[in-house]
């Protein structure tokens, strides 16, 4: 009941915390995506630099998320911006590593009809390649999107707002129902992005794929 | 049409797989490719299409060094089959026919014409294929479209390596029935590469048979099979092939002939006509070296000379076989003259038999049993 009171009195901050939340989650997502499918494509191409370079992806992701965020403090100072470099950090490897393996797992027979057939590499890229490898990419892309989304909630620690912000308050007010009123929609939110992008995989999957 | 001239390639670790290959493909023929793995039948057809860039030595189509063409619009204009089929799971049949014609910027009633065309050549209904996808199909239904995706853009030229090696047989079979047949009518350049003898047989106008890099003798499979240029080709053919596809003189001659010494009187010799029931005698030295034929006639006419031999009768400008040649070197000869019997010798004149006219019957028989 007193979980329920604060939904009620609170739902406002939990509403903007909400929307904070996925904001934060939603372009640092964005941004790993931006960056790691380019350079995932450009790693199948330079396979002698791929190994290092998905190496230093792996090194960030070893580094536990709080402490991330604060090496990002005397750097970028506090706010959304440093909390979102380093979500942006964090996401790079799951979509980097699967764009990378993707598009070197398409049968290099389809690689070569295609160029046998007069393809431009772009065209390989962009007709053969990227859909090819669209299952793998994606799945890499819903690793990410759910770990930060998970990972998001610390962004309260450096003044970024989110679902955190409710826990931490709650945690320092010793308020119960505080704390559970922000990570109980931070979890709903985790398997509400799963679900979509499950469902987004599906979609985009070619219908060829799938028989 | 296509011409190789000394044309090598060598890989970076070194490896040669093609030496100084010098070979010319004509306009309309189905040349075949075939050789033991590692010959380098497939870097010779990649060649064409510039997927490998030859070390030294120029490829030319129509006259024109391909080295200096632009290999994208190289290849457009030249079909690919390959083994793996390689048709994009991602796309629907029709889409993977178009895709060529599309490349080359085709309008859309164009290339849609000319899908439902060529699924039609090869008996696969537009109306229920067009759509779907190569995953829904059989393996060699996919290589019927995959056969037809080369022909999309009319090109000359089609390169296939090894196309239907991964099919199961039935599929395989039916597949170079529709290649011989569907060749008949588009009449394309075509490299086939292949490991199949027999599929080379069936299907080509003209066999190369490479190893190691060069290429040891080509030619129709049928000159192939009755005349292999060396050990490697008769090896490479199998000796079950090699058995004619027509009977030769060895099958066709007797073996016991009635001979006799030049040196021999004319009455010895009539004796030894009477006894054999035969109107010629076949003369040969010690050494059985074949010298030419005493006919009845010849003896009859001079049988008064007791002071005659044989040696002065001799015909010794005769017609001879040799074990090798065909029927139809025989056919013609008793067709042409009214010889009754024709010498068989080897390489070195000696007898070794003689074909007559019912020898040639019987042997014609025997071996027809034999075949079948």
């Amino acid at each position: 009941m007193e979980l329920l009171k604060t939904f009620i009195e609170r739902k406002e901050d939990i509403w903007y915390a909400f929307i904070d939340h996925i904001y934060l989650s939603a372009v640092s997502i964005l941004f790993a995506i931006v960056i790691s499918v380019p350079l995932g494509i450009l790693l199948t191409r330079y396979r002698k630099i791929a190994e290092p370079i998905i190496g230093v992806a792996a090194v960030i992701q070893t580094i536990p998320g709080l402490a991330l965020l604060a090496f990002m403090l005397p750097l970028f100072g506090i706010g959304q911006e440093p909390a979102i470099i380093a979500f942006t950090l964090y996401a790079l490897l799951p979509v980097l590593r699967n764009t990378y393996t993707g598009i070197l797992g398409v049968d290099p027979s389809m690689i070569d009809a295609g160029k046998g057939m007069g393809m431009t590499s772009w065209q390989i890229l962009f007709m053969v390649e990227l859909p090819l490898s669209l299952p793998v990419i994606m799945a890499g892309i819903r690793t990410a999107s759910v770990f930060t989304i998970g990972l998001a909630a610390l962004a309260a620690f450096i003044g970024g707002g989110g679902l955190g912000e409710l826990i931490v308050r709650g945690m320092s007010m010793n308020d119960d129902s505080l704390i559970m009123a922000g990570a109980i929609p931070a979890a709903l939110l985790a398997i509400l992005f799963d679900l979509a992008f499950r469902l987004l995989e599906r979609t985009m999957t070619p219908r060829g794929l799938k028989v | 049409m296509i011409r190789f001239e000394h044309v090598s390639k060598e890989y970076k670790d070194g490896t040669v797989a093609v030496k100084d290959l010098n070979l010319e493909v004509r306009r309309g023929e189905l040349l075949t490719l075939i050789g033991p793995s590692g010959c380098g039948k497939t870097t010779t057809m990649r060649m064409i299409n510039r997927l490998i860039e030859p070390t030294s030595g120029t490829i030319t189509i129509d006259g024109e060094d391909i080295s200096e063409a632009d290999p994208v619009e190289l290849r457009r204009n030249i079909g690919y089959v390959i083994q793996q089929i390689g048709l994009f799971p991602h796309m629907t049949i029709g889409q993977n026919i178009a895709l060529v014609p599309k490349l080359k910027k085709w309008k859309p009633d164009q290339y849609e014409k000319r899908v439902d065309e060529l699924l039609d050549l090869v008996g696969l209904d537009p109306s229920v294929f067009k759509k779907r996808y190569p995953g829904e199909l059989s393996g060699g239904q996919q290589q019927r479209v995959g056969v037809i995706r080369a022909l999309a853009a009319e090109p000359d030229i089609i390169l296939m390596d090894e196309p239907f090696s991964a099919l199961d047989p039935i599929s395989r079979e039916q597949l170079q029935d529709d290649i011989v047949h569907l060749q008949e009518k588009i009449q394309k350049t075509i490299v086939f590469v292949t490991h199949d003898m027999n599929e080379a047989t069936k299907i080509a106008s003209r066999i190369a048979i490479m190893n190691e890099g060069e290429l040891i003798q080509m030619d129709t499979p049928d000159k192939l099979l009755r005349h292999p240029a060396n050990e490697f080709v008769r090896n490479f053919i199998g000796e079950d092939r090699l058995s004619p596809s027509t009977p030769t003189v060895i099958d066709l001659m007797h073996t016991s002939v009635a001979t006799s010494s030049p040196r021999r009187g004319l009455a010895e010799a009539l004796r030894l006509m009477k006894a054999k029931k035969v109107d010629s005698l076949l003369v040969t030295d010690q050494q059985n070296h074949l010298l030419g034929v005493v006919t009845l006639e010849k003896v009859a006419e001079h049988y008064r000379d007791e002071e005659k031999t044989i040696a002065h009768l001799l015909d010794r400008d005769i017609k001879t076989l040799q074990p090798s040649d065909s029927v139809s070197t025989v056919a013609e000869i008793f067709h042409e003259s009214q010889i009754r019997a024709v010498p068989v010798v080897d390489e070195e004149h000696k007898l070794i038999g003689i074909v007559t006219r019912a020898s040639m019957m019987r042997g014609l028989a025997n071996w027809n049993n034999g075949v079948l």
